[in-house]
């Protein structure tokens, strides 16, 4: 590599650190001042782009970025205000589910609007030429970008510094409830702060237009992106979110430069695991305060009943009698049913009892489905030997990954499971010749023994059930117990001999294994696999089963997934804009239900 | 027979010397008060013996091996126990699955993945609640207790590992005055009773001055005074850092 060609590469990275560092930043304020993570950052950031474009056709390209801007910000404040300024109260989960029903939204918003084709933004005017740079031409719009980073900085940091509104944005940030006890009108406080990191995420979007066309793909990408940029640079931390954008988006363009561009998102991953193993809040993060008088106590898992063992059998029965009563599409749903079942289960079981709240679950769902797929296809293994073995995909991309996840808690382990999911879904949608890329693989069917609905229904029943059961009995084994006391009180288990990460490990690749057993029951069930198997929309469907039927509950992920599932079919099959019809009804579950649905009944019936 | 050693430990915080030079011992079956006005080094000192915090010098011996450098649990695991100035329990569990929990890891039965944990060590955790005299609550979550309880809960728990070593971070922390005597009777009794060490700090002198058999006083992070209550009561040193220049 010569001199010039590192040269260019590193103004390449520069100018991508620029727009990284504007959503990061944006995300990193918004978490830092109301705790809320904003999963639908990437969709601002996506709107910002559409609106640039849009508006950059009548009255050009200098006036499109502003107006873009400004428009996310209002929009902004306007989510703020009639969504998350009711949930504030809530359990962070369900607030990140509101904001992900929010990205779902925007998606079909902006697809409504504006069509499903990828808009080119026009050049920036006065910007569109190239320079020449140690003998090379380099676009002068990425001189700009590099420029305009620092200036962001350095606004943001006079703003937050200089200004009275950005004292009481500081103070909030580091002491919330000291800050709403001296007086601070936190109510607009908040949506100030909301919408200037829309703003800031808007601005992103619109300055990326010349560099790349608008997708409807990019909400997801970007939002990952910033999670790992936040997570490397310490939450809440502005500094320390423009470091790790340069950081990461270097160390990109250097893989590229280098001609390794199937490598970048693995180095973004080992950068993140290096400095998280290091340096677990971040490199310029603090450890974060606990929360005082945080929530209270999660209520204790009852063992079921007789009764309701026996109720939980006789549903097993009544399961394996409806091949006799009905067939073709019925079956066909109650398999993804039956799939979708332990894969939630399978979830409530690190979230709920060991308090590991994963937002990249689909990634062990995923691996397993390819890796029952891949025995199969380009291992030439027996189908009924692939099915078996395939899941040990999703229960070593656990163990892998799990290593890293159960050093953090709270937000920054939701953070890192999304992140790792992402990696897992690119390294999937880009390896063409061996996962088939973005076509994914076909022809995974069931041996000629299973191929009829009726038998492979069975089978699903069969390991469904079996799956869900031996999770539910671990729970109340000594090992759920300990996790449990890890959640209760790290302190104390540490304290009376317990190794709480070590069981967080076992019990993340334990799940991971069954998600993937469900992974690889669902990839024979439809004959081909997708990268959006280990999707992040995938991710989240899981998250929303468990959380619609109440975390705390034993049996709660059972039924959510059995009404999303059924949801989401009647829906799709009706509806075009069906994610925003899911997304709505998922906000109006968490604004009416707070505490799930299990635990609405419960209260209700205990009322 | 000596079951804590601690010599010359030394922490500082960046400029500010929270412990110097600081040594004592324990004997099994004596209690130890740790005590000095704020500041004074007392929870630093605690945490360098519990290993919450690595010291800059000096040793920690439990008996006869070093404790430096071991997490938390390894020291539960030679035969330390604890308490917590905020009690530290498991709220979405029972009184007695607390104390099975305790009894759980204690019998290295953590890993098991198909046995009922509520089915386990049932007897064993009723006689050390019973101990504690919580048997009738044993039942009732942890979540629901009065405070006092809590605390005696974790004197249960504590013990289950049949430990040499008791750590108490401010025991009667947070409770009504009537209550704390009686808190510091029961775990002196069951020290003496079983010939546990019990390294304590407290800030209510009526029970430290009632309970220890010796007091260790801390001044500006130096150990000034290390007796028998009636030797610290009319120690000179002691008496002009509570009392002032006055006394």
């Amino acid at each position: 590599m010569t001199y010039s060609s590192v040269l260019i590469q590193f103004l390449n990275g520069l100018a991508g650190a620029s727009t990284l560092f504007l959503v990061a930043a944006g995300l990193s304020l918004i978490f830092g001042v109301t705790r809320i993570i904003n999963f639908a950052h990437g969709s601002l950031y996506m709107l910002g782009m559409y609106v640039a474009v849009w508006a950059a056709e009548p009255l050009g390209f200098w006036w499109s970025v502003p107006i873009a801007a400004l428009a996310v910000a209002v929009f902004g404040a306007g989510v703020e205000i009639a969504l998350l300024r009711r949930i504030y109260g809530a359990p962070e989960l369900l607030q990140l589910l509101a904001t992900f029903a929010l990205v779902l939204i925007v998606k079909d918003f902006t697809l409504w609007q504006w069509g499903p084709e990828d808009m080119l933004g026009p050049r920036a005017p006065g910007f569109s030429g190239a320079v020449e740079i140690a003998g090379r031409p380099f676009p002068e719009y990425e001189l700009f970008l590099i420029g305009f980073g620092p200036l962001v900085l350095g606004a943001l940091w006079l703003l937050l510094t200089r200004t009275r509104w950005g004292t009481l944005v500081r103070a909030a940030t580091q002491d919330r409830e000291m800050a709403g006890a001296l007086g601070v009108n936190q109510k607009w406080l908040f949506t100030g702060v909301f919408a200037l990191g829309a703003l800031l995420a808007g601005l992103g979007g619109a300055l990326q237009i010349p560099r790349e066309p608008a997708t409807l793909l990019i909400d997801l990408s970007v939002v990952s992106d910033a999670f790992v940029v936040v997570v490397v640079g310490g939450l809440g931390s502005i500094g320390g979110a423009f470091v790790a954008a340069l950081l990461i988006a270097e160390i990109k363009a250097f893989c590229i430069g280098l001609g390794f561009s199937q490598l970048t998102l693995v180095v973004e991953f080992i950068v993140m695991a290096v400095v998280l193993v290091l340096r677990p809040w971040g490199l310029l993060g603090r450890v974060p305060a606990p929360a005082r008088g945080a929530g209270g106590a999660e209520p204790p898992l009852e063992a079921p009943s007789p009764a309701a063992i026996g109720a939980l059998l006789a549903l097993c029965g009544a399961l394996a009698l409806v091949p006799a009563l009905s067939a073709g599409y019925t079956l066909v749903l109650l398999t993804d049913v039956l799939v979708f079942a332990l894969f939630a289960v399978s979830l409530h079981f690190i979230m709920g009892p060991a308090g590991l709240h994963s937002f990249g679950h689909a990634a062990y769902f995923g691996l397993g489905a390819y890796g029952a797929g891949l025995l199969l296809v380009r291992g030439g293994l027996p189908m009924e030997l692939s099915l078996l073995l395939g899941p040990l995909a999703g229960g070593l991309g656990a163990v892998l990954f799990g290593w890293f996840c159960v050093r953090l808690s709270g937000v920054y382990l939701a953070m890192l499971t999304l992140a790792f999911a992402q990696i897992a879904w690119s390294v999937v949608f880009q390896w063409d010749a061996f996962t088939g890329g973005s076509n994914g693989l076909i022809g995974i069917w069931p041996a000629p023994w299973l191929s009829s609905k009726t038998a492979y229904y069975y089978v699903t029943l069969a390991l469904s059930a079996g799956g869900v059961a031996l999770l539910w009995r671990a729970l109340y084994s000594p090992f759920g117990y300990a996790l449990r006391a890890g959640r209760d009180s790290p302190l104390r288990a540490d304290a009376i001999g317990i190794d709480v990460r070590g069981l967080q490990w076992a019990a993340f690749s334990l799940a991971g294994l069954f998600a993937g057993v469900a992974g690889a029951l669902y990839a024979f069930s439809k004959g081909s696999i997708s990268p959006e198997s280990l999707s992040v929309p995938r991710s989240v469907d899981g998250l929303v089963m468990v959380l619609l039927g109440g975390i705390q509950t034993l049996t709660g992920p059972l039924w959510g997934a059995a009404l999303f599932t059924w949801l989401q079919d009647a829906v799709a099959r009706g509806i075009d804009y069906w994610r925003a019809v899911i997304g709505g009804v998922v906000l109006l579950l968490v604004l009416a239900f707070p505490q799930g649905l299990t635990g609405f009944l419960r209260r209700r019936s205990a009322a | 027979m000596t079951v804590l050693a601690v010599r010359a430990l030394s922490k500082a915080f960046g400029g500010v010397q929270a412990v110097r030079q600081v040594s004592f011992t324990i004997a099994a079956g004596e209690l130890l008060a740790l005590i000095g006005p704020n500041g004074a080094g007392k929870t630093t000192c605690f945490n360098l013996v519990n290993g919450q915090l690595p010291p800059d010098a000096g040793e920690v011996e439990f008996l006869g091996e070093s404790l430096l450098g071991l997490a938390p649990r390894k020291i539960w695991r030679r035969g330390v126990g604890r308490t917590f100035q905020i009690t530290a329990t498991f709220a979405s569990m029972t009184v007695r699955e607390n104390v099975q929990m305790a009894l759980l890891s204690h019998h290295r039965r953590l890993a098991s993945v198909f046995s009922l944990a509520r089915r386990q060590h049932v007897d064993e955790a009723d006689a050390l609640l019973a101990r504690v005299h919580m048997r009738d609550q044993a039942d009732r979550p942890c979540a629901v207790l009065a405070y006092g309880d809590l605390k005696r809960v974790e004197l249960a728990v504590a013990l289950a590992h049949q430990p040499r070593l008791l750590l108490m971070d401010e025991p009667t922390a947070g409770m009504a005055p009537a209550e704390r005597s009686d808190l510091m009777q029961l775990a002196a009794d069951l020290a003496r009773g079983s010939g546990i060490a019990v390294l304590f700090t407290e800030h209510d002198m009526d029970v430290v001055f009632r309970h220890a058999d010796r007091i260790a006083v801390l001044s500006g992070g130096e150990l000034i005074a290390n007796g028998s209550p009636q030797e610290v009561r009319a120690d000179a040193a002691v008496r002009e850092v509570y009392l002032g220049s006055y006394a």
